[in-house]
């Protein structure tokens, strides 16, 4: 069972992981980002590629099912403007066993922040800058490679 | 061929795309850059550094020697940043 979704409004965490629970599994794994702030960011705004963004996520969820045997995975991403503390992706897996259900979450956060269509620009009160591609992120979603 | 811009390409150009006919000798992605900064100063600008764009053939991520012929859709923007 595959879910994504790239959504303006909020996601209901607990929901989510029902979901998934209901599919009977021993294993449920979560990750939550939470828009950062510190060095005086006030909030930020995703611009996203439609169509394309939804596909890249499906693309990388069917990677990690084939992967690690997995029953479900779900990723949501909000789109638009977010103030700091907002949440802003979700992704939970679900297996029967914990250490598939921890290592695709990893590998489905680390995919998404290389091959997901997302752009990403804070806000310093009414300033905005594009954030650069960090090289750790790179490095991350290519160590799945080895 | 229907182009299309995102984050600050799309802002250094000014629009969020444009259909345009590639002349013959571009082949790749890599040539059509080379042709595109022809267009006007604000192409050369928006295209100036190609280590920091990435691009799309029909919604997948392709590299700078895959061929345009037969897509319908060219997506220039930068590094993702999502996550």
């Amino acid at each position: 069972m595959i879910r994504v979704s790239v959504q303006r409004e909020a996601f209901d965490i607990a929901a989510e992981i029902g979901a998934l629970e209901a599919s009977g599994v021993g294993a449920l794994a979560t990750f939550t980002g939470i828009v950062r702030g510190g060095d005086g960011v006030t909030a930020i705004e995703l611009e996203h590629y439609p169509g394309m963004t939804e596909a890249s996520l499906s693309d990388i969820c069917e990677a990690a099912q084939e992967r690690w045997a997995l029953t479900g995975c779900t990723i949501i991403h909000r789109v638009g403007r977010l103030d700091v503390g907002a949440p802003i992706v979700l992704v939970v897996t679900a297996a029967p066993h914990r250490a598939a259900a921890l290592e695709a979450c990893a590998f489905l956060i680390d995919r998404l922040k290389t091959d997901a269509p997302f752009w990403k620009r804070e806000y310093r009160g009414d300033t905005a800058l594009w954030v650069e591609q960090k090289a750790s992120d790179v490095e991350r979603g290519q160590d799945w490679d080895g | 061929m229907k182009l299309v811009y995102f984050a600050r390409v799309r802002e250094a150009l000014g629009c969020d795309g444009e259909d345009v006919d590639f002349p013959a000798a571009v082949q790749s992605v890599g040539d059509a850059l080379d042709w595109l900064v022809t267009l006007s100063p604000r192409h050369a600008d928006a295209f100036a550094d190609r280590s920091k764009l990435r691009f799309a053939l029909d919604q997948r991520m392709v590299k700078s020697d895959a061929l345009v012929a037969g897509a319908s859709e060219f997506a220039i923007f930068p590094p993702v940043t999502g996550g």
